[in-house]
């Protein structure tokens, strides 16, 4: 009964990690390590999806996700629509379902969806024809999966494993659709310790019952870690009833190179980006050593061409 | 219209009696049960045997979307699906547009009702202006206009001194106040209950604290003014614990919980299906054992439908921006007699709790059988099988978490003031 998945277990859809099983994982992870060297090529593209049309759904303004997404599909030469729904139909008062409707009138194999309502790629994946795949690049605070998966990649890239490992993730989980992706990646590839630090008004209610150990004590939480996983806190919540200020938020949670020391020493920091420089995360850290925060962005771009090359492979695409 | 209804298992909760007898109605009232008076000549008999002939379902809530919302079910739709669901009295909460707070809306309404088959529609009364939670409205008027009692329905109630007025002004006529708990700042910006399965969906919260804190002050209020409180859609395991605290202290207050909520919970949600979305949320598992709990140790008063049929289109779109609440009339009978098999609770109990104690609660005729009566029937297959789609469904409102479910339990009869309402196909 996974909607993301065909009735043999391939993949159909990608709109969230809960549930995948670890087989499907490691199916990305390894396939997105044989696009890697792609990038390299002089000419960087495999034909892959040549003739496919994708097109990038955005609901919800975003440039990052939204332009790797666009490489990772001309790398697979695919043709890429961009839509900018947030400032076009959706002003203009046109229901999602007719907006879905008219671009699979265009002949779309693919659509690439983000928007503001939890749920919102499940109710279009819903709603598409059979042979159209959707790959959530976010909804709501519910689900980011191909930035997890990228995460999972770069963990696994400078750690190799995930069976003896300890992660924190640190911040705002409360509103983060990142960190629920990384946290059922984390737990269905095997990490034995995954713990999320943060203040109690940025922890969602039971949390643990995703499987994490709950710190409030960033000190605490870090010590012993091989990862760590800084959450970006958006400019709105970083004065009002969540906290009172963002001073206040870097002094007890932000990642300084004192409180990284307390990790192990080969640690290595993550963030899934846009950073708030002095509000999560100190620049020192940020560009330290230890930072892989550069190497996740290239990844992203493998990890999304194998999300597509797979989808395309069960013949949705 | 004389009309014999023939060795059906005849179900009176007010009369605690449960047996195989004859029923008979002239001029809109019961005039025999279990022997016929002299000289009666029925124009027709209805064939009972099998069936259960009980009182007709009285519904606490049913939304007819009159005035205001005719585009997602007319008056005339909802009052036929009603009646196919065997209800024959029901309360229609003030949240139409413009809302029930004039005299003149409310004699409308009822003037409307009355001229079309179906139940008799008890109007209850906006208890203040625009449902604004500012100022009262005309309680008195409104009541000799019909209503039968005021509440906010799930219109916000911001201001606790307004709340605390109301009450005193509603308990020195002793008019009843129908209130559904729920603490707006509480509960703002939230979709699904607070809990672990809202945090793995990222589908905003609404505490169950929403509900007690609300409900603390209700009681309190409700305490010190005498007021007469109706609980509306209790949901979670600790409101209902106060509010069989309150009454064990002796505090006159009823409640009541919504059907889909008897069996549904925070789990059905994972599909993100918009017709899970409803009002108070879905909450845990726990809150849920505890309603089937509470309704067997009679905590709480009454099952209703709380009936709110609305357009497609408002559902088919992502959970958070969906409309909320789903279409039920039909389904209230269905959804409580599987409760009852599920909980090995008898027929005459879970009767009670649809038919004579919500009359008690409304205050109106209705809900017994007895001699003298009105003839206020419904007549019903308990083992009759159906799978409820829109076609089964007479509601203009298919929006339903229990679209494409098989249920046990059909109407076939719906006698109202001694009419025959509604008459299943055969």
């Amino acid at each position: 009964m996974n909607p993301q998945l065909t009735e043999d277990g391939r993949l159909r859809h990608l709109l969230t990690l809960d549930g995948l099983p670890r087989a499907i994982l490691m199916q990305i992870l390894d396939t997105a390590e044989s696009f890697m060297d792609v990038g390299e090529r002089e000419v960087k593209k495999v034909p892959i999806l040549r003739g496919k049309s994708i097109f990038n759904l955005f609901f919800e303004p975003s440039t990052r996700t939204r332009t790797t997404f666009e490489i990772a599909a001309k790398r697979l030469s695919a043709d890429v629509v961009n839509l900018n729904i947030a400032t076009s139909s959706q002003t203009k008062g046109e229901a999602i379902l007719d907006t879905v409707d008219n671009l699979a009138a265009m002949h779309a194999d693919m659509f690439i969806v983000r928007h503001s309502q939890s749920g919102a790629a499940h109710f279009i994946a819903r709603h598409v024809a059979p042979h159209i795949s959707v790959i959530n690049a976010g909804d709501g605070r519910h689900a980011h999966p191909t930035q997890g998966l990228l995460d999972m990649f770069t963990i696994r890239r400078f750690k190799g494993e995930f069976h003896n490992l300890t992660v924190a993730i640190v911040g705002d989980v409360l509103h983060s659709r990142v960190a629920r992706s990384q946290i059922h990646a984390l737990t269905t590839l095997g990490v034995p310790e995954v713990r999320v630090i943060g203040p109690k008004t940025l922890l969602p209610t039971g949390v643990e019952q995703m499987g994490v150990r709950v710190f409030h004590d960033m000190e605490a939480g870090l010590a012993g870690c091989d990862v760590i996983i800084m959450l970006r806190l958006q400019n709105e919540r970083m004065k009002g009833a969540l906290l009172p200020s963002a001073q206040e938020y870097f002094k007890f949670f932000g990642l300084t190179p004192e409180k990284l020391a307390l990790a192990k020493p080969d640690a290595i920091v993550m963030h899934p980006g846009p950073m708030n420089r002095g509000v999560e995360i100190d620049s020192e850290v940020a560009d330290g050593p230890q930072s892989v925060i550069l190497p996740q962005v290239t990844y992203g771009i493998a990890v999304r061409m194998a999300v597509m090359a797979l989808l395309a492979g069960t013949g949705n695409a | 219209m004389k009309i014999h209804i023939k060795n059906g298992r005849v179900i009176d909760p007010m009369s605690a009696r449960d047996e195989v007898a004859d029923i008979y109605v002239a001029a809109g009232k019961i005039v025999g049960n279990g022997h016929a008076p002299a000289d009666f000549h029925a124009n027709r008999t209805l064939d009972a045997t099998g069936l259960i002939v009980c009182p007709g379902l009285v519904d606490l809530s049913v939304r007819l979307r009159e005035p205001g919302f005719e585009y997602r079910a007319t008056l005339e739709s909802e009052m036929l699906a009603a009646a196919a669901g065997g209800i024959t009295s029901l309360a229609c909460p003030p949240d139409t547009d413009p809302p029930l707070d004039e005299p003149g809306l409310v004699e409308m309404l009822k003037f409307r009702a009355r001229n079309l088959p179906g139940p008799r529609v008890y109007p209850i009364g906006a208890m203040t202006q625009k449902l604004e939670g500012q100022m009262l409205t005309e309680m008195a008027e409104l009541t000799e206009a019909g209503c039968r009692a005021f509440t906010q329905a799930d219109a916000p109630m911001t201001d606790t001194q307004v709340l605390l007025r109301a009450m005193e002004y509603a308990a020195t006529f002793s008019f009843s106040l129908w209130l559904r708990p729920q603490d707006v700042s509480l509960a703002k910006g939230g979709v699904a209950h607070d809990g672990a399965v809202a945090t793995r969906l990222g589908l905003p919260g609404i505490p169950a604290l929403a509900e007690t804190v609300a409900l603390a002050t209700i009681l309190q209020l409700a305490r010190e003014t005498g007021a007469r409180v109706h609980i509306a859609r209790l949901s979670t395991r600790d409101g209902i614990a106060m509010v069989r605290a309150a009454k064990a202290q002796g505090l006159a207050v009823t409640c009541d919980v919504a059907s889909t909520h008897v069996h549904l919970s925070e789990n059905d949600l994972v599909s993100f299906d918009s017709h899970l979305h409803l009002v108070p949320p879905l909450r845990s598992l726990r809150d849920r054992d505890a309603i089937r709990e509470a309704l067997r140790d009679g905590s709480i008063d009454a099952l209703c439908s709380d009936h709110t049929p609305v357009d497609e289109d408002v559902k088919q779109v992502p959970f958070g921006e969906s409309a909320a609440g789903a279409s039920g009339v039909e389904l209230l009978l269905p959804l409580t007699l599987k409760w009852a098999r599920e909980m090995e609770v008898p027929l005459l109990q879970a009767i009670d709790l649809i038919s004579w104690k919500p009359a008690q609660i409304l205050g109106v005729p209705g809900g017994t059988l007895a001699v003298g009566s009105c003839a206020d029937i419904c007549i019903f297959d308990e083992t009759a099988e159906w799978v409820v789609t829109s076609r089964t469904l007479a509601s203009q409102g298919d929006n339903t978490p229990f679209l494409n479910h098989p249920m046990q339990g059909r109407v076939r009869y719906t006698l109202i003031d001694g009419h025959i309402d509604f008459e299943a196909p055969r």
